[in-house]
């Protein structure tokens, strides 16, 4: 079916050579990385993950979003969801292929990765991470892989792929569960010190996945002859919403607790974040981006003449996912270290050689995605034609 | 075709289960009867612990602090890349209101004439009875010994920085480059690190093998740290903690440092 992918119109080769070049880029600067070491990046002592853990941590959301696909269709036999259940599926190989390539650029020593596995340690939750993380990578690959194929050759999918698919299902819910409690155990970090972390994990990841598929589907409605059908977006339209408004009230509750509770550990972060702190926070500007994009998001999907306008429905998803970005993205990790435990304020921002690294990353993502959709989209067109 | 190609898949498959085994079966392997030599003077303690006392340093003046640090960054070839981004400490000082930030108030730093708001204390690695670093730590680079030792084998570490995250004291550092370059004198003695590890104060591990007090320790002219074993009831740390009034940095997190300062 690979070969599907080598074929295609001028805009789609021109969109993979674009993706090689970001890739490149990227990958040249990881060189860079590796022989002057992670000092090319603006992370430090105080700060000591920035963007790429971030991006991890974002998209393992992205990735654990195909259960909102693949529950209602598998579970609930909700049919509507048979033309876009792939395209979640493919998402999440994707996604999960950033994931780990960013936990990789983020290794002081990566020749070393393999001691991971060498010297199992079970009370780590990174241990788990990987496990879990490399789990769902190899259960989406071969579920997307194996009913694509047989829809091809018009059978049914083997018997042997159901339990796989169920199993796919909590295995969603746990890589952004263990991802969260990279976090949520740690004493004397504040920021992350919520038993809420978990659930706002999945509440964004179940918001920010399904708004970039619904992206995808309008973009693919338009420019391909893939239609994914309009109750299909609109059923997902509405996920978005109730996991928005959820993701929101969530993070509500931890500015209740902070600020009712007045304990400076806590408080001091959020602070930084959206007033600064002792004069620093070059922070301030994008947490209050994040907070406009949220609330007109918000107001653009719960309102029931706007999300089902696809212009505006577009408008909306873009603000989560972007809302949601920063979120999850920047100032979760980030914020973290801010203060530090000595409360110190060290300030952090990306170099130009850790954003080219970042941007490559993503590039791999998206030259992965579009390959995987090309294939899937061909060989539905083979199939309807 | 499809044949041979199902022939290697198999092969392949049965190979790695094979290597996987080995490795399993290596795991379940006895131990052999330890083939190193311990060193007759070695110092031997149940817990390790360390008193600083903040009183005596104020009488010392800031030089014996400097003191400290020098003999143990020295000893630890712990480079000096001047700047406070990617730099590597062991040891050194933080302003008692950073160091102890739960305890800042500006009435409370009344209680010498100078105002203690400011005043330098020495910090380092409590090494932790329950230590959040070990806990995190996805390879067992850092790990706690019998004795109470909270160790880093900076040759397994391969610098995900989760222990850094993890610490609340803020006592790891990573080598965010080439540490080699920036080591104004090198001490052959002691093993050089490179780029992208971890690593912290040790407890002069290497020099309690050979029956040596930690370097800060042994560049005190005062006796303003205090290094020893809590588990022995007549030790210098056990009869200070005796006499004085001692407190730790963040006890409320349940981390059990070992470090004390008296105040």
């Amino acid at each position: 079916m690979l070969e599907k992918a080598l074929t295609g119109t001028k805009g789609y080769k021109a969109w993979v050579i674009f993706l090689l070049i970001v890739v490149g880029i990227g990958f040249l600067n990881y060189l860079r990385q590796l022989t002057v070491g992670l000092g090319i990046t603006g992370m430090s002592r105080n700060v000591s993950w920035g963007l790429y853990i971030g991006q991890f941590t974002f998209l393992v959301g992205v990735a654990a979003s195909a259960v909102m696909l693949v529950l209602p269709y598998y579970l609930h036999n909700y049919k509507v969801f048979g033309r876009v259940t792939i395209l979640g599926e493919f998402l999440a190989v994707a996604s999960v292929t950033m994931c780990l390539t960013f936990i990789i650029v983020d290794l002081g020593r990566p020749d070393r990765a393999f001691n991971v596995l060498l010297y199992p340690t079970p009370n780590s939750v990174l241990f788990w991470d990987m496990v879990v993380l490399n789990g769902y990578l190899f259960l989406n690959i071969v579920i997307g892989w194996v009913v694509l194929g047989c829809e091809r050759r018009g059978a049914p999918p083997p018997k042997w792929v159901k339990p796989l698919i169920y199993l796919s299902i909590p295995w969603a819910v746990s890589i952004h569960t263990v991802t969260a409690f990279l976090y949520a155990g740690l004493p004397g970090r504040g920021f992350w010190l919520t038993a809420l972390m978990a659930p706002r994990f999945l509440a964004s990841a179940f918001a920010s996945g399904p708004a970039l598929l619904i992206l995808f589907c309008l973009f693919l409605r338009k420019y391909t002859k893939f239609d994914a059908g309009r109750e299909a977006i609109q059923t997902l339209s509405k996920i978005v919403t109730y996991a928005m408004v959820i993701s929101v009230f969530f993070i509500a509750c931890e500015f209740f607790t902070v600020y009712y509770s007045q304990i400076p550990e806590h408080m001091h972060h959020f602070g930084y974040l959206f007033v600064g702190l002792h004069g620093k926070g070059n922070l301030v500007p994008l947490m209050w981006i994040f907070a406009a994009l949220a609330a007109i998001a918000v107001i653009l999907m719960v309102n029931p003449k706007t999300r089902n306008n696809d212009q505006t429905l577009a408008i909306g998803c873009a603000c989560v996912f972007f809302s949601l970005w920063i979120e999850k993205g920047v100032s979760l990790v980030v914020g973290g270290f801010i203060p530090s435990p000595l409360e110190t304020i060290t300030q952090y921002a990306p170099t130009l050689p850790e954003m080219a690294i970042t941007l490559g990353v993503w590039g791999l993502g998206f030259l992965i995605l579009t390959i995987l959709y090309k294939v899937a989209l061909s060989v539905r067109y083979e199939l309807e034609s | 075709m499809e044949q041979t190609r199902r022939t290697f898949l198999q092969i392949a498959g049965l190979s790695a289960l094979g290597f996987a085994a080995h490795s399993a079966l290596d795991a379940f392997a006895v131990a052999g009867p330890s083939d190193y030599i311990v060193d007759p003077k070695a110092l031997k303690g149940k817990r390790w612990a360390m008193v600083v006392d903040v009183k005596k340093f104020i009488q010392s003046g800031p030089d014996a602090l400097k003191r400290c640090v020098e003999a143990c960054h020295s000893t630890h070839n712990v480079p000096d890349l001047g700047n406070p981004k990617e730099e590597v400490k062991w040891l050194w000082t933080e302003p008692l209101e950073h160091a102890f930030p739960e305890q800042s108030s500006e009435y409370l730093h009344d209680f010498t004439k100078e105002g203690l708001k400011g005043l330098p204390v020495l910090v380092l690695c409590n090494h932790c009875d329950n230590p959040p670093c070990v806990r995190v730590c996805p390879t067992k680079a850092t790990f706690k010994r019998e004795d109470g030792l909270v160790m880093m084998d900076m040759h397994r570490c391969i610098g995900c920085r989760y222990c850094m995250a993890g610490c609340p004291f803020g006592a790891r550092s990573l080598n965010w480059r080439d540490p080699r370059q920036f080591i104004k004198t090198q001490n052959p003695d002691y093993p050089m690190r490179t780029r992208g590890v971890v690593e912290k104060c040790t407890f002069c591990e290497e020099r309690l093998a050979i029956g040596l007090q930690p370097a800060c320790v042994e560049a005190c002219k005062n006796k303003e740290l205090v290094f020893g074993d809590m588990g022995d009831p007549n030790s210098q740390v056990r009869q200070l903690l005796k006499t004085n009034f001692a407190v730790r940095r963040k006890p409320q997190l349940g981390t059990q440092p070992q470090v004390y300062y008296i105040v």
